[in-house]
């Protein structure tokens, strides 16, 4: 404490050096496990594994946050059209902001909060106990065997979970336009699907796709890299699920523009 | 404990041809000279020289915190030291490519000091881990092998469908034990492979690791606090003391072998040249 208060400049200085370091472990991190999921052998048991833990358990969370959300946003959109008579455009307004905004990154941060803090516990975990160096001493690289499986299930599994919330928030929206704000279903569906496009739901599965695949990097990064038993464990795992869900917003406006800037 | 057909078996496998190599030639099967290796600002090997010679079986004895485990780490390539050689079969293991250090440690056993076995998979898998991994074994044969080995170690066919969870820790140490000799390696690290066990129990081991020996023609890297268990094991022992080996000698000898510092460790006495250090 004393010494930030006596040298900031030191203090800066250092906390640079160290965000940088661990920006280039993280990469060189992801660029290893990349590497491992073209290489023999493949742990299909333990992808599938990992991908129903991600895509199969998350589904309840996901489609409760994506009903409720699709609910809230036709009610917000109606009392705040209604002043501009624009009633008819709620249903294009809710099934748009869903599609492309609001489906992948909701859902991605609670999968952030269950999977990335079950990634870094579990892989933190086998670290401080040996597992990991168990592992490498029984002939399997422990970034092939526990890094790629579970990468590329959340990469896959994130774009499904996202389809699934996408659908189930445009029906929470349907639900409320029709029960609560007197739309004809007919009409609201139809305005729904005649200003969705195709790229709308595209760039919001790529989003998620790119979600998936930094709450699963940052999980095991963090599990990783812990030390120091139950206590490191414990902050990996908190630094897991931090560090994702800021990435996930920062990467969520980076790819926005990438994909809408004209 | 183990039968006889099986370890014919185990002979005539591939595996043990690094073996007859080395000790034709007569190099040792491990070598390390000048390993230096610190944590932060704390220093725990300072010239570490060691050699183990092929089929022989070594006690490495120290204090608690004397840097043992970091020793067998690092000619594991666990941990990486910054100085220093380390030669398995005359090979530098430290300057090899990673592929070709991968596949040395397929003849390599471990067991670690607190099991480290892995809790998502039931026992058997444990066991057969390295043998499944390698895909020398079905999963199938892997069940089977798996039995046998824990035979080997005392523990019945109904534990190999536990969770290593929900074993004792003297069980889940031999476990580990099996795990560590199930691929019939050429070279075995035990780290306190008794530690935990009763005293028979102990015995058992200590006359599996002779057998691993003195049988397969495994070198045999044994970390003990058990004198008893020291003799039994060891034909050689080596004293680690601030980070340096001080004295290599029969292990038969120990508690006379003359070395001051040996013989206070051995005989648990108090007063000595090792002056208990507090930790800073
Ligand atoms: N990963 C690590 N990071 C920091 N320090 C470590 C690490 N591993 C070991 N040490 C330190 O190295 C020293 C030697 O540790 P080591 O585990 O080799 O002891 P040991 O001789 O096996 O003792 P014991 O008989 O109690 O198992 C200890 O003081 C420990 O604090
Ligand atoms: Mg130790």
């Amino acid at each position: 404490m004393a010494a930030i208060l006596l040298d900031p400049l030191a203090a800066i200085g250092r906390g640079t050096l160290g965000a940088c370091r661990a920006i280039g472990d993280v990469a060189l991190f992801a660029i290893e496990a990349v590497s491992h999921l073209v290489r023999p052998p493949f742990y299909g048991r333990l992808f599938w594994r990992a991908f129903v833990e991600v895509a199969w358990f998350s589904l309840p969370v996901v489609a409760l946050t994506a009903v409720f959300t699709g609910m809230v946003l036709a009610l917000q959109s109606y009392t705040g059209f209604a002043r501009f008579n624009a009633q008819s455009a709620i249903a294009s307004v809710v099934v748009i902001s869903l599609v492309r905004e609001l489906g992948p990154v909701l859902a991605a941060l609670m999968v952030a909060g269950r999977i990335g803090a079950s990634f870094a516990a579990e892989i933190g975990t086998m670290r401080v106990t040996d597992q990991i160096d168990a592992l490498t001493t029984l002939s399997t690289n422990p970034m092939k065997y526990l890094v790629a499986p579970r990468l590329l299930a959340a990469t896959i599994a994130l774009p499904l979970l996202v389809l699934v919330a996408d659908i189930l928030g445009v029906m929470g929206g349907w639900l409320i336009g029709t029960l609560k704000l007197g739309f004809v279903s007919a009409a609201y569906l139809k305005s729904t699907f005649d200003f969705l496009e195709t790229g709308d739901v595209i760039s919001g599965l790529v989003k998620a796709a790119v979600f998936g695949f930094i709450i699963a990097l940052m999980g095991t990064w963090c599990g990783y890299r812990s030390k120091g038993g139950a206590q490191g464990v414990g902050g990996a795992t908190t630094k897991a699920v931090v560090a994702s869900s800021i990435l996930i917003l920062a990467l969520d406006y980076v790819l926005t523009e990438i994909f809408f800037a004209q | 404990m183990s039968n006889g057909s099986d370890d014919r078996r185990a002979q005539a496998e591939p595996s043990t041809g690094g073996l007859s190599r080395s000790a034709m030639t007569n190099t040792p099967k491990i070598r390390m000279r000048g390993v230096r290796k610190a944590f932060g600002p704390k220093r725990v090997l300072d010239g570490v020289d060691l050699d183990v010679a092929a089929g022989q079986g070594m006690v490495i004895l120290g204090g608690s915190g004397s840097g043992k485990s970091v020793t067998i780490k690092c000619i594991l390539g666990l941990i990486e030291p910054e100085e220093g050689v380390i030669e398995i079969d005359g090979v530098d293991v430290l300057t090899l490519p990673r592929r070709e250090r991968e596949a040395l440690g397929d003849r390599i056993g471990m067991l670690f000091q607190n099991g480290a076995l892995f809790d998502s998979l039931p026992v058997w898998e444990n066991v057969c881990f390295k043998l499944l991994a390698q895909n020398r074994i079905t999963r199938a044969g892997a069940r089977d092998r798996a039995v046998e080995v824990l035979a080997q170690v005392g523990l019945a066919e109904t534990v190999g469908d536990l969770s290593p969870a929900e074993l004792s820790g003297g069980m889940q140490k031999r476990v580990a034990l099996a795990r560590a000799i199930a691929a019939r390696p050429d070279i075995i690290f035990f780290d306190e492979p008794t530690t935990g066990l009763d005293p028979i129990m102990g015995a058992v081991i200590d006359g599996l690791i002779v057998d691993c020996v003195t049988r397969l023609g495994a070198t045999a890297v044994s970390i003990t606090h058990d004198m008893a268990s020291a003799r039994r094991i060891g034909e050689t022992a080596a004293m680690i003391h601030k980070g340096r080996i001080v004295w290599t000698g029969p292990a038969g000898n120990l508690g006379h072998s003359g070395n001051a510092m040996v013989d206070q460790f051995a005989n648990g006495q108090r007063e000595g040249p090792i002056q208990m250090e507090l930790r800073r």
